[in-house]
């Protein structure tokens, strides 16, 4: 048979290009286990959020003008008369914003699986320099709107680095270019956060996916699931990347869109969390705002800075508060990486961690109270208590026998039924009202005339009590 | 335990001296379809705050456009004299003259209904009370010594401001004592259509935004149900 003379391009390549066995090594042939839960969706969901902000970036720098006499007005412009503008701007925004949500909960999920454990500690490494790119490409490319709060949270943060004895006012000058933020600073700021650091993020990312299927993926068991392998070498436990699990991740991007989509049509501003109602304003070196606040990704990290009373200190556990999740392989003595056969203690440390962080993110967006500064005082000391008391009680901890195989959890729609019930449980259904004449039983909407649904309080006890005593389980 | 109420207590009583500070707000009755309305703000901002107050960032055109009004009409009845519909409303008033006046120059207010919010305009705009001790004889509640002279106190009449003692400490209310030529009523309407306006303006794309905003999530829908239904078909061998 003839080849067409598509083929033979194709041929050309292939015989140049080794598309096919990369395709085969990193999606057909890469086995990931079979039980991934619904906090393995979130990997795939920062890699759309990150090519979502490269195109809405792109087209975003189409119109604006890295100026200080310009920025301002040039965002409003896109906002304004630029078609299709004010979409790009609110998907940037706002995906700059679902970034860190997701990234949060990504590392979330190597907290609780221990997916950070040995052999995957590279892993950790990488993903924890593309957290430290990702501040640095936020933090830039907040001023470039050149508004209030732009201008007064770059102004507080580069001033953090005056706090270093010795060289610190000079690193400081050196790094805004000016002795205050300024036209000089709005540039190479604009330079870093759309060349430079996108293009280490870039990078970082593709060690951080080579590192991953060098090594294969962890999973809710954090079994080894290479241990186990049928005569053809593929790991019983596995499944081929593609196509299972990017039919899967299409359905956890379906889900994100839907969050993702909301936010921007009907709450771009998301209540001045997204987009802080100051930095409407354009800035004024002249005029400083009563009330600073970083935007609310930055707030953990900035509510331990202002809760160290000298300034230094101060920085070194900010900056500390992120080296120490660097250590994180070195800190966990137990093997154990799941949770679920972990002992009580570390998920007791784990929900203390998980709450001071909340705390010290919403603190960070408060003024600083005497009051508040205590309490965040108390959640720091709990922050850093979980990671540097962790190679003490991680030892002492007693762990469950680990399975041979994986484990597979119910689906959702298995679930239904199970909700159904417990709903029927909490609720049950009353006369509301007596029928007055024999038509009244033949009539159509008989039942939902005269009787109605109304809340059991003693189901709903059942319920809750059964909860209660479930989630005290969980944490043994 | 016992450690942890403390600080939740702590915590609560921290939130509780936060929120008290500063005056309660009157909500404002925002209704951006109501395009009447729409150009009625636009009519009194060009009356009243166009002589010191810039728009730059909106044209007479596109007010015309987005309230589905006639160019001409807009022209004639809302834009000063000699305005081009490809105007913006730029303010007569120049940087230095301003400064010798008011001390400061007026901000543009394209976007001060995102930066301050529509029930701090609306409150604001309604909190002018006499005082003799400010250079323009006004001061008010929501924004101490503001720069701004009153420029609708024809209109409201004349406020005071009269303190009276409560358990929670003192409080002020302000009182008419001056019938301006508009009634109460009349007055609040007039704001609410000034605070509509200058909704609109600071993001005159914020109806296209979210009338679109159903047919995004409509396909997304659709397109989360054909996701899961081919998941559905890919897993039915992994068990």
């Amino acid at each position: 048979m003839k080849q067409s003379r598509l083929t033979a391009c194709g041929e050309w390549v292939l015989e140049r290009f080794p598309l096919a066995s990369l395709w085969k090594d990193h999606m057909t042939h890469y086995y990931a286990p079979k039980n991934f839960n619904i906090w393995y969706f979130f990997g795939s969901l920062a890699l759309l959020v990150l090519v979502n902000q490269f195109i809405t970036g792109i087209l975003l720098t189409m119109n604006y003008k890295p100026d200080a006499k310009l920025a301002f007005d040039s965002v409003e412009y896109i906002m304004r008369d630029v078609n299709w503008g004010w979409l790009v701007r609110y998907m940037h925004s706002t995906g700059a914003s679902a970034f860190f949500i997701v990234v949060y909960l990504h590392m979330f999920r190597g907290l609780i699986y221990g997916s950070f454990k040995h052999p995957r500690e590279l892993i950790w490494i990488f993903g924890m320099l593309i957290f430290v790119a990702l501040m640095a490409e936020a933090f830039m490319g907040y001023l470039l709107p050149w508004g209030q709060m732009s201008y007064w949270g770059a102004q507080v943060i580069i001033s953090l680095f005056s706090a270093i004895p010795v060289i610190g006012d000079d690193l400081s000058l050196w790094i805004r270019g000016d002795y205050v933020i300024s036209d000089a600073t709005l540039n190479r700021f604009f330079a870093f956060h759309v060349i430079a650091v996108p293009l280490v993020l870039v990078m970082l990312v593709f060690m951080h996916i080579v590192a991953l299927h060098e090594v294969g993926s962890n999973n809710p068991d954090g079994i080894d699931i290479k241990k186990i392998k049928d005569k053809e070498g593929v790991p019983l436990d596995g499944i081929p990347f593609h196509p299972y699990y990017t039919v899967k991740d299409l359905v956890g991007v379906g889900v994100f869109l839907i969050f993702f989509a909301t936010v921007i049509f009907y709450m771009p501003e998301m209540g001045g969390y997204f987009l802080e109602h100051a930095n409407f304003i354009p800035a004024d070196p002249m005029k400083t705002p009563e009330h600073i606040a970083p935007v609310w990704y930055f707030t953990p990290f900035y509510a331990i800075l202002r809760a160290i009373p000298d300034k230094f200190a101060g920085v070194i556990g900010m900056g500390g508060a992120i080296v120490v999740l660097f250590l994180l392989p070195w800190l966990d003595r137990n093997p154990v990486r799941s949770i679920r056969y972990r002992g009580g203690i570390y998920k007791k440390a784990l929900l203390l961690f998980v709450i001071s962080f909340l705390a010290l993110g919403y603190l960070g967006t408060q003024p600083a109270t005497p009051v508040a500064t205590n309490v965040a005082r108390v959640f720091t000391a709990i922050y850093f208590g979980f990671f540097l008391l962790m190679p003490l009680y991680t030892r002492w901890e007693k762990t469950k026998p680990v399975p041979d195989r994986v484990t597979m959890e119910t689906s959702l729609e298995e679930q239904i039924p199970v909700l159904i019930e417990t709903f029927e449980e909490m609720t049950e259904i009353k006369p509301t009202a007596t029928p007055t004449s024999p038509d009244d039983y033949n009539h159509p909407a008989f039942r939902s005339v005269f009787f109605s649904r109304r809340p059991n309080p003693e189901g709903i006890r059942n319920v809750a009590g059964r909860l209660a005593k479930k989630l005290k389980e969980s944490l043994d | 335990m016992k450690k942890l109420n403390i600080l939740l207590l702590l915590f609560t009583l921290s939130f509780g001296a936060y929120a008290s500070e500063g005056v309660e707000l009157q909500a404002a009755d925002v209704d951006l379809s109501d395009k009447a309305s729409l150009l009625r703000g636009a009519k009194h901002f060009v009356t009243y705050c166009l002589g010191c107050h810039s728009i730059k960032h909106i044209r007479y055109l596109r007010i015309a456009m987005d309230t589905h009004a006639d160019e001409k009409e807009v022209l004639q009845d809302i834009a000063p004299f000699g305005a081009s519909i490809y105007d913006q409303l730029h303010s007569a008033m120049n940087k230095h003259d301003a400064e010798k006046w008011f001390g400061t120059q007026p901000p543009d207010l394209s976007l001060i209904a995102r930066s301050r919010g529509a029930d701090w305009l609306y409150s604001y705009l309604k909190s002018y009370y006499a005082d003799t001790t400010r250079p323009f004889g006004v001061n008010n509640l929501v924004f101490e010594d503001t720069a701004m002279p009153n420029p609708l106190w024809q209109l409201q009449g004349e406020q005071h401001a009269v303190t009276r003692k409560t358990i929670y400490g003192d409080e002020t209310d302000l009182v008419l004592v001056k019938e301006g030529s508009l009634s109460e009523k009349e007055f609040d309407q007039m704001v609410t259509d000034l605070v509509n306006f200058l909704v609109y303006v600071g993001e005159p794309g914020q109806l296209e935004r979210e009338s679109m905003g159903k047919y995004v999530l409509a396909f997304l829908f659709l397109f989360l149900v054909l996701a899961y239904l081919l998941k559905k078909e890919y897993w039915k061998d992994v068990d």
